[in-house]
């Protein structure tokens, strides 16, 4: 046992934050430092320069355009990206699509669709989620009927995030509602969002953004060439896309750069006379969510200490990453808005999408702040609640 | 970077692992513990044998070099089975300090007796107005003839009501918390002077309050000199931390496998208690906390003989340390109460197993400082 890495893996380090710095846009740069969301075009930006590195597909093998990294070197990555802050790649494209094109996909499919996932060309969304098929995802309705050459796409999908800005969907659609077990009549679709009988509608969040849609289809003709792997075994694709990334899941990095952030805005801060870093509620805080991190950071650590040693059964240990790593997620991002006090109550995105010319209504990191606790709160929900995933650990883990 | 054991590693811990199996069931372990002493002298020249009482000791005093991996996996496995032999005291807490303290002549002397199981000692520090400070230190030493006499009293001493020999803090100089003036001397227990109050915490485990009234002794009882011995001090309670961190993580490992079998089998309302969703979901938060607290027991381990001077350094070293103190704690709070939850009304009974197993990491949690203390250590040096 041994916490050290290598003298390759710590230049490796050296050169992911070397590039970052020396590369980031400054404006991206200090949008994200207020703690703005990066949006479409900065994200758009900034992964086709990390692309034209070869390091957007951060997990891609080298054959389809990514830097065939060990598990390390992609935890480097991931945690460099999220600590300076930098953009994070499209998960949808990058995590989700990629790895199931690699695996499932035809070579037509994989020379079509995985360079322009890569430099960003396509902007992928996820079409799993239904009005009555949230957790219980086997319970989708979305049909697709075959129609000589094409499917004929009808239903609804929900919670797909950035529908509204994207340009391809990968869905799951049934297409055998006889099968005898729901799982084996559904079918891993991708759909162009530009096919006419698609219409999608905006949900705001709690945040007040539009990140959320529904997605309707009426009619949708899809061509048979755009179904992944065979006819209803798209129940196969799913369960390997929900379940190959097991390096990201904790998002520690995030966390990191959240309770850094926390920090460093707590010495503005003033309460009871002093600066607000100085108080030792504050500061005992700190230490417990420091100490949860290192906790984690360790057991991640552990699971890509097992990869490499070639283990490729699933580690019951990436349920601990899942459900540590967003509940700390949801606590750093908590204390980032606890320190701004009332300052972070104040609602001003419009006016600061305006541009508007009256005084601030406070520190725009402080809104921002309230903006990003509201959003997160999303981070237990999403990819399977965290009721889901105890059910799953007493279920596949410990034999209940 | 990586969490594999090495072959002689994984014999090792195979080998302590069978030889508990056979000797440390439940039932037996009663028996040890209705010994006088409360810990089985027998079992105690077996670890010795298998070369476990000598350890983390050089090879030139009876042992085998081991480090932090070796003593976790060895207090790992204790911790499985609660076993009751003063190995804390004795090995790692007396054994870290004798390591450390510089002194040939005592290394010599006692190492090699501590690793054939001859020599029990116990490391005699806190003290009852101290708490957890360690520089708190009221027992002084005053020189004579040159030697010394020591008066004070210690409090809560670890096997102590056995120990053949006691390393005994002091001050020489110095008030009440200075750091600088404290000294370590080693004292035999049945020394003139020395009054012991034998008693058993709440886990079993035997320890005792020390009286030391003109207690005489002589220039080579000096483990070690003020100045150097306060940082010997610190390295002991950090070495404490580690072990019974591992020791504690052994503990929850029972628990929750003792828990899990016991929802499985346990039938209310014609089905088994484990497939109700509630008590399903906290055996989900049993294990994360067990697997979150064993990434830093396993971090203790690969901290813990980081040399002052090296890349990681005291300061860091010791706030490691420090996190693990609390995680572990937080960990072992939430598998031990939740243990006894599930069970029900079996789990508050002295006949059942896993009341003893809440009692050793309770007790576990308020030595070397309890999370309160190290949270708000770590929190004062947030920057």
């Amino acid at each position: 046992m041994d916490l050290r890495f290598s003298t390759e893996e710590l230049a490796f380090r050296d050169e992911l934050r070397r590039f970052i710095r020396d590369n980031l846009p400054d404006d991206i740069r200090e949008r994200l430092q207020l703690g703005h969301k990066v949006e479409k075009p900065d994200i758009v930006r900034w992964q086709r320069i990390l692309n034209k590195k070869g390091w957007a597909a951060y997990n891609w093998p080298k054959e389809w355009g990514g830097p065939g990294w060990t598990p390390i070197q992609r935890m480097m990555f991931l945690e460099e990206i999220q600590t300076f802050p930098a953009p994070e790649v499209n998960p949808f494209n990058i995590t989700m699509l990629g790895p199931v094109l690699i695996q499932f996909g035809s070579d037509e499919q994989k020379q079509r669709f995985l360079p322009r996932a890569a430099n960003l060309d396509d902007w992928w969304c996820q079409g799993f989620s239904e009005p009555g098929a949230g957790s219980d995802l086997a319970a989708l309705k979305t049909a697709a009927r075959r129609d000589g050459d094409h499917y004929i796409v009808n239903g609804q999908k929900i919670w797909t995030s950035t529908a509204h800005i994207a340009d391809w969907c990968f869905c799951l659609v049934r297409t055998n509602p006889q099968a005898a077990k729901r799982q084996e009549g559904i079918s891993f679709l991708l759909i162009d969002m530009k096919t006419p009988g698609i219409t999608v509608r905006p949900i705001i969040s709690i945040d007040g953004e539009h990140h959320l849609n529904e997605v309707f289809f009426d009619d949708v003709k899809v061509p048979v060439e755009m179904r992944i792997y065979e006819e209803n075994k798209g129940w196969d694709v799913a369960k390997f896309l929900l379940g190959n990334e097991r390096t990201g899941i904790a998002r520690l990095g995030k966390s990191k750069e959240r309770v850094n952030f926390a920090k460093q805005k707590a010495r503005e801060m003033r309460a009871h006379g002093k600066p607000l870093s100085e108080d030792p509620e504050f500061r005992r805080r700190i230490a417990a969510l420091e100490t949860e991190l290192k906790s984690l950071e360790i057991t991640q650590l552990r699971v890509l200490s097992a990869q490499k040693a070639g283990e490729r059964r699933q580690d019951p240990l990436t349920a601990v990453l899942k459900l540590k790593g967003t509940e700390l997620l949801q606590a750093t991002t908590e204390l980032a808005m606890d320190v701004a006090g009332p300052l972070a109550m104040p609602d001003w995105a419009d006016e600061l999408e305006a541009l508007s010319n009256e005084p601030e209504l406070g520190p725009v990191w402080a809104t921002e702040a309230t903006r990003s606790y509201l959003f997160l709160r999303a981070a237990s929900i999403y990819g399977g609640t965290n009721e889901i995933m105890k059910n799953i650990v007493s279920k596949a883990v410990l034999g209940l | 970077m990586d969490f594999d054991l090495t072959d002689e590693q994984r014999l090792l811990s195979d080998s302590v692992d069978r030889l508990l199996a056979d000797t440390y069931t439940f039932e037996k372990r009663k028996t040890y513990l209705a010994e006088p002493e409360g810990w089985s002298r027998g079992l105690w020249s077996q670890y010795g044998e298998l070369g476990l009482l000598g350890l983390p000791f050089a090879e030139e005093h009876g042992g085998f070099g081991g480090g932090g991996i070796e003593t976790m996996l060895v207090m790992q496995a204790f911790g499985r089975v609660l076993a009751l032999e003063p190995y804390l005291a004795s090995v790692v807490l007396s054994g870290t300090a004798l390591r450390l303290a510089d002194n040939l002549a005592q290394q010599s002397a006692l190492l090699p007796r501590i690793a054939e199981g001859k020599l029990v000692v116990a490391f005699a520090h806190g003290e009852r107005q101290a708490r957890y400070d360690l520089s708190d230190v009221l027992t002084n030493a005053q020189p004579k003839g040159g030697g010394w006499v020591l008066n004070g009293a210690k409090s809560v001493v670890a096997h102590g009501d056995i120990a053949d020999k006691l390393i005994v803090s002091a001050r020489i100089a110095g008030d009440r918390n200075d750091s600088a003036g404290i000294a370590l001397f080693l004292v035999d227990a049945n020394a003139n002077g020395v009054a012991r109050r034998a008693y058993r915490l709440r886990d079993g485990m035997g320890a005792a309050e020390i009286a030391l009234a003109g207690v005489e002794i002589g220039r080579d009882a000096l483990l070690c000199e003020a100045g150097a011995a306060f940082p010997v001090i610190e390295r002991v309670a950090e070495a404490g931390i580690a072990a019974t961190a591992a020791e504690a993580v052994g503990a929850m490992e029972t628990m929750q496998a003792m828990t899990l079998e016991y929802l499985k089998t346990r039938q209310q309302f014609g089905r088994p208690i484990g497939d109700n969703q509630a008590l399903q979901h906290r055996a989900s938060e049993m294990f994360v906390a067990l697997e979150q607290g064993r990434s830093l027991a396993m971090l203790a381990a690969m901290m813990v003989e980081e040399p002052d001077s090296g890349m990681v350094g005291a300061a860091e070293r010791a706030r490691n340390i420090a996190m693990v103190k609390v995680g572990v704690g937080q960990a072992a709070r939430f598998v031990s109460q939740n243990a006894v939850q599930l069970h029900g009304g079996i789990g508050m009974t002295e006949e059942y197993a896993v009341g003893h197993y809440f009692r050793r990491v309770m007790v576990i949690e308020h030595s070397f400082g309890d999370t309160a203390h190290h949270l708000s250590r770590l929190a004062e040096e947030v920057r």
